[in-house]
């Protein structure tokens, strides 16, 4: 792959790819972003200079590529990776955001981070172990957050000769595994990210793999789909009112559509308050537009002065959402202090906060076998559960499964403004036979 | 074969953004977001690439209403002259109010001295911390992005400062969907990076396609250079050169802008958008690693000075 300039000549062909690895550190991860980021030139001299300096300063004889994402001190001195590390790289055909999620230490906060605003997840596994505890553990994150493509890199096909059989096995167990989790496209490559073999270039050791590279297909990999077929969401950021001479009547609504598309002349119904209009204008950053869609920022017009606020969402009439109270989700949590039953908190969704109470903690989910373990009082750091959560105010909740965007929240506590965990509404998983509840036993914790 | 491997289409649906509107909706919503949930923000403004960007993308999200923001720039006293003529300019023309705050005010006035390598990078991070404490900016918007720097990799786009305006990697929030949490205790405030995903191509495929006017020093000219720590300083009456340094002129452009002691020029006969666009996509160093004295220090040079307060 060349840096040529004219790879960037028409950049409004460009598309951007968000997407996440989940692998530890023993599965080839590092090498495989290394790898990424090598061939497709978005290493440079002076980043690969330091990098070789301060793997010889630590008695390493090769540059260690993990260096390159381990930003902080703490990371270096430890060689751990605590944070989600964000990495940058360019083809001709897409720019990629990577969520670079460590592999060991809260693996499970930093994975959902990464994940929430994925679209394709790459779980990494070593062909020679297959299928292992922490695989199945990120097929569940992924499950969990909906993200739309998984890929499956079988790693170090090198050291098991290149086998088919072995590759085909491993791919059949955790397809079997992520499609009953609802996973809905899973692409399984045979990779070794040492010797280069399908991440970049197709590999000549594996004639009897027919599919793309892992480059290949991220750069092909559908980003957007048909958003008519959407349910139209768009939560109220900012009203827009100059008030000058120039615009004395102006009033706008300014906002990032969350899904679907809305069109000038469309009846539209706000939440919570009901209230009716239609959309007059749209106005798309400096540009008059008839259709608007997910994720554009815009600003919408009305035909009625009708009192809106931040906070209030936009939807079609014959499409909105209901409006409710009480809110049954899967959270995971993400902060150091727990989260216990008769808690009060605050509930941030899209871009209305709310006062709320944890009503009830029905259960903890352990991600290895996706078991249930009833009433557990209160969860912890990394703990994913469902929550039964009141609201002070009603709001116009969508499930997680319709929209990663209007179904996702945050609880944070009102104290200090800690965000204590990361919320989706509705079911879990797609299918619910995946999800078994269990009896209670002991030393159940992972 | 059990994989279920589909065929893509090569092109997206007309639903697909470009990447850089993308990239543009994306800094739209963060700037709204503050908009919405801040008291004072602010934003850091220095007439570098980085912050004319972020000025252009405030001024697309809030018009036809004017931007609800101040401007606050750190003027390291080093400054080219081409940058300040170019920040008046802008402010004049938006109606915008700035404050400046002086590192020369800090030194003269025996708060702070000067260092013995003569930069002026670290110094701002004082003046900048009494400027958001005396003004009781809570949220204060920088121009930094995630591909600059390693310790920048993992910083967040809403990041919590205590009164001091220390960065504790520790106590920052994860940051999950597009729910940006900026809650925060009295006296603390809110760094917000809305170009968190940018690339320094991005900013400039950005510049070129809104037509967004730059400082003059950003493309190819001659000027009376010497060569430091394997970079092109500009001479003046900042401190350079010394003795042994011999002054040429040169054809080079400025790739960052910021302190004249401690900013780089590269070489360069890019004199239009289209040529630095293409120069940057052929490169082979970090815009960073190619013009910046101060982040060549150590390995953890960036870190060290963000835990301090700085940008």
């Amino acid at each position: 792959m060349s840096t040529s300039t004219e790879q960037f000549a028409d950049v409004s062909a460009t598309t951007l790819l968000r997407f996440a690895t989940a692998g530890s550190v023993d599965d080839g991860k590092s090498t495989l972003v290394g790898r990424l980021l090598h061939d497709s030139k978005s290493v440079l001299t002076d980043q690969l200079e330091a990098v070789e300096a301060a793997s010889i300063k630590r008695g390493q004889e090769a540059p260690d590529l993990a260096l390159l994402t381990d930003g902080l001190r703490a990371e270096r001195e430890q060689g751990i990776t605590i944070d989600v590390a964000y990495r940058y790289f360019a083809t001709a055909r897409r720019r990629f955001i990577l969520a670079d999620t460590p592999g060991h230490v809260q693996y499970t906060r930093n994975m959902v981070t990464g994940a929430s605003t994925a679209e394709l997840a790459v779980v990494l596994v070593d062909a020679r172990n297959g299928v292992v505890e922490q695989t199945r553990r990120h097929a569940a994150v992924a499950a969990l957050l909906r993200v739309p493509h998984v890929v499956l890199a079988v790693n170090k096909m090198d050291l098991v000769d290149y086998r088919e059989s072995v590759f085909a096995a491993i791919a059949e167990e955790f397809t079997t595994y992520a499609s009953e989790l609802g996973v809905p496209e899973i692409t399984a490559i045979p990779i070794s990210a040492l010797a280069g073999d399908n991440v970049v270039e197709p590999s000549a050791n594996m004639d009897w793999y027919g599919g793309p590279t892992v480059l290949e297909h991220l750069e092909t990999v559908p980003v957007s789909h048909d958003l008519t077929a959407c349910h139209a969401r768009f939560p109220v950021q900012y009203v827009i009112r100059p008030q000058t001479a120039e615009h004395p009547d102006y009033r706008g609504y300014a906002g990032q559509i969350a899904a679907g598309a809305f069109r000038v002349g469309e009846e539209i119904t706000v939440l919570p308050s009901g209230r009716k209009s239609t959309i007059s204008a749209i106005d798309a950053l400096g540009e008059s537009v008839d259709i608007a869609w997910a994720p554009q920022s815009v600003t919408i017009r009305l035909a009625d002065d009708i009192d809106i606020s931040r906070g209030d969402l936009l939807a079609p009439s014959g499409d909105a959402p209901a409006t409710s109270q009480d809110v049954e989700a899967t959270v995971c949590h993400v902060a150091d202090r727990p989260l216990a039953v008769g808690q009060r908190v605050l509930l941030k969704h899209t871009t209305r906060t709310v006062k709320a109470i944890v009503k009830d903690i029905p259960s903890r989910l352990t991600l290895d076998d996706l078991s249930q373990h009833p009433n557990p009082g209160q969860l912890v750091a990394n703990d994913i559960g469902r929550v039964v959560v009141r609201t002070a105010e009603p709001l116009a909740l969508d499930s997680y499964a319709d929209s990663r965007r209007t179904g996702s929240f945050l609880l944070i506590d009102p104290a200090d403004g800690t965000t204590l965990a990361a919320g989706m509404a509705g079911e879990s998983f797609a299918t619910a036979k995946a999800v078994a509840a269990v009896d209670e036993e002991e030393g159940w914790d992972f | 074969m059990t994989t279920v491997v589909h065929a893509h289409d090569t092109t997206d649906s007309p639903f697909a953004l470009s990447h850089l509107d993308s990239l543009e909706s994306e800094a739209v919503h963060i700037f709204r977001e503050v908009a919405g949930e801040f008291e004072r923000p602010v934003i850091l403004f220095s007439g570098g690439k980085d912050s004319i960007v972020m000025l252009h993308l405030a001024l697309k999200a809030f018009a036809p209403a004017p931007v609800p923001f101040t401007l606050l720039h750190v003027d390291t006293g080093h400054n080219f002259p081409e940058v300040i003529e170019y920040r008046d300019r802008v402010v004049a023309r938006h109606g915008l109010r700035l404050h400046v705050a002086s590192v020369q005010e800090y030194i003269d006035a025996g708060k702070l001295r000067e260092r013995p390598d003569g930069t002026r990078n670290p110094l701002q991070t004082v003046p900048l911390t009494e400027a958001i404490q005396q003004h009781r900016f809570d949220a204060v918007f920088g121009g930094g992005r995630r591909d600059e720097e390693k310790a920048r990799a993992k910083e967040r786009v809403f990041s919590l400062r205590d009164e001091f305006s220390q960065w504790d990697p520790r106590r920052q929030r994860p940051e999950l969907w597009q729910l940006y949490n900026g809650r925060h205790a009295p006296g603390e405030h809110v760094r917000v990076f809305p170009l968190s995903n940018w690339t320094e191509l991005d900013v400039w495929q950005y510049i070129a396609r809104e037509g967004i006017e730059l400082p003059e020093i950003y493309f190819a000219h001659e000027r009376e250079v010497f060569a430091r720590n394997g970079m092109w300083l500009t001479a003046g009456e900042w401190g350079g050169p010394k003795d042994t340094e011999t002054v040429e002129t040169r054809l080079i452009r400025y790739r960052t802008v910021g302190d004249m002691s401690c900013t780089g020029a590269v070489d360069s006969d890019a004199t239009t958008l289209d040529a630095v666009i293409a120069e940057i996509a052929a490169s082979r160093l970090t815009e960073r690693g190619a013009t910046r004295a101060d982040d060549k220090m150590s390995e953890a040079a960036m870190e060290d000075r963000k835990r301090e307060g700085y940008f």
